[in-house]
């Protein structure tokens, strides 16, 4: 994007305007949005760019001679170059396009994990994962003898650093996969700080970007990560569509994940040769329209710019933090130094579940459960958390109504 | 806040925060745990079979832990075959918010029926408890 564009003033009401979805009205209430961390709304831009291309430009990619499939792929690929520079990516063919971040993470088990790792290498990840990279890493450790390890939290929810140097010493670890922000607790991790860690030791780095990435700045280069994955959706872009950087080194040298068209370079009855990545790990039609959703939705917060963004955001989970500090009876889970729009809370008086059933009767969209974290869950000594997350539209006065709605809680439930 | 009244009645506010049926029977024929995997909630049921008696242990929302402290209640005495009655109306009265009125106090929940996604939290002790009472039936060859 250009300069012009980067030095935008963030304009909150110009923004709320480009998503459609927030005029919405749920219960006969003005829907307050704060679930953007399971999934974001999406903003016209991206609403357009998916029906232009299946109105004006549609074809299938990367076969076509005809003028339609040649408008398409280049369509295709241009975003490709997208996501090489919200990553700050050396090559775009270190850009391959994945369902989401979990497929990603798979697809790095699969392939890296059964390749490059040898039964008895460990795997270490930490305390704060999501199933999608808890789960992957289980399978592998039953089906191909490697380890699986967990590096511990501070009661704070920060990476628990004395814990993971345990967690290496022995030399055994080649991987390490790690969140780069939790997805229950908000907490940032010191990813260029874990990757030289993980690098001394002469382990790997994966990131699970799937929060991160949407709120700050990512330069993988910088952060020197091995693996980096996220999903569209969290970006204010469509489902279905997903990223994972590789290093081109570990790409060239890492087997396909499925087979089918598009990954090869040739194929015979006795045998098939593979495509070089990215093409390698991209078998079958893609989610072409998808795919077109996210580059419009990376041209989108490019052009508002990652320091506005996070400079928004900071002053909406200080703010948050400080009302909802307030309500007695209320416990934040997790209080890491580095953290960002994502609060999981519970409260004396209620269930998260009858909280999040109470706010949805205000118009007001707050995740309840165990988020796809049921390890974390044990490890905090609850069941279930109540989670209010924030994006680039949220409104400070959104986080009142939140507060306003948990005291009304309060009453009904008689605390 | 009318309509959220609606839901959390009394019956349900007082059933969530003092059950009665709370516990572990010391003896007992069957138990049974149903677990609700997109929250979290978890009943573990006691069964004792001679004149029907039920005590649960629920980790939960008030929904779930009202309607399982009412169930105890509605169940007690109560046949194998008079339960499982009892729990297809229940099921069909949450689901459609229609009043039973076979079902007594069990009425105070048709107001899930409103909240799709909290069905689940009313029927899960009623399941759990459908494994306990098939557990003990006696496998006779």
């Amino acid at each position: 994007m250009s300069a012009a564009l980067k030095s935008m003033p963030f304009d909150i009401a110009k923004i709320r305007k480009d998503f459609p979805i927030l005029d919405a009205q749920v219960h006969g209430k003005k829907l307050v949005f704060l679930d953007s961390a399971a999934s974001a709304q999406k903003p016209r831009a991206v609403i357009d760019a998916m029906t232009h291309v299946m109105e004006a430009q549609y074809a299938n990619v990367h076969r076509g001679l005809h003028f339609m499939s040649e408008k398409t792929s280049d369509a295709y690929e241009a975003v490709r170059d997208k996501v090489a520079a919200l990553l700050n990516a050396a090559s775009r063919d270190e850009i391959v396009f994945t369902r989401n971040a979990t497929e990603a993470i798979n697809l790095v088990a699969y392939s890296y994990g059964r390749s490059a790792l040898r039964p008895g290498d460990a795997i270490v990840i930490s305390e704060m994962e999501h199933h999608a990279n808890l789960v992957p890493w289980q399978i592998l450790r039953d089906q191909h003898g490697v380890e699986l390890r967990v590096a511990k939290i501070t009661d704070d929810g920060e990476l628990d650093f004395a814990s993971l140097e345990e967690q290496f010493a022995d030399g055994k670890v080649k991987l390490l996969a790690i969140t780069q922000m939790s997805n229950v607790l908000g907490s940032y991790t010191p990813a260029g700080r874990l990757a030289a860690f993980a690098h001394e030791r002469g382990a790997k780095i994966l990131l699970d970007g799937a929060q991160a990435v949407v709120h700050r700045r990512i330069d993988v280069q910088a952060i020197d990560a091995d693996f980096y994955v996220f999903s569209g959706h969290k970006l204010y872009g469509p489902t279905g569509i997903g990223v994972l950087y590789a290093k081109a080194e570990l790409l060239e040298a890492m087997p396909p994940f499925l087979a089918g068209g598009d990954m090869i370079s040739s194929v015979s009855y006795a045998s098939s040769t593979w495509a070089r990545p990215p093409a390698r790990f991209e078998a079958g039609t893609p989610a072409i329209i998808e795919t077109i959703g996210l580059g419009a939705a990376i041209d989108y917060v490019q052009a508002i710019g990652f320091d506005a963004i996070s400079e928004h955001e900071r002053r909406l989970t200080d703010h948050a933090l400080a009302v909802l500090s307030d309500i007695e009876g209320l416990k934040i889970l997790g209080q890491a130094q580095d953290r960002g729009g994502v609060i999981s809370f519970t409260m004396a008086q209620a269930h998260a579940h009858d909280i999040a059933t109470l706010l949805d009767r205000q118009g007001i969209a707050v995740r309840a459960g165990h988020h796809c974290a049921e390890p974390l869950m044990g490890r905090l000594g609850v069941s279930s958390t109540a989670r209010a997350s924030f994006g680039l539209y949220t409104l400070p006065e959104e986080i009142d109504a939140l507060a306003a709605g948990l005291n009304r809680i309060k009453q009904v439930f008689g605390g | 806040m009318t309509d959220l009244a609606e839901l959390y009645q009394s019956l349900i506010m007082d059933r969530a925060r003092k059950p009665r049926f709370a516990g572990r029977l010391e003896t007992f024929d069957a138990e049974a745990t149903g677990d609700n995997p997109m929250c979290g909630d978890r009943i573990h049921l006691f069964l004792q079979r001679d004149g029907t008696k039920v005590l649960h242990e629920s980790r939960g929302c008030a929904i779930m832990t009202a309607s399982a402290d009412l169930m105890a209640e509605a169940v007690a005495n109560k046949s194998a075959a008079e339960i499982e009655r009892m729990r297809a109306a229940f099921e069909e009265m949450v689901k459609t918010g229609k009043a039973d009125p076979t079902l007594g106090d069990l009425n105070a929940l048709s107001g899930v029926s409103e909240y799709r996604s909290r069905i689940r939290c009313a029927t899960l002790p009623w399941s759990a408890l459908a494994d306990a009472v098939k557990e003990e039936q006696p496998t006779n060859g």
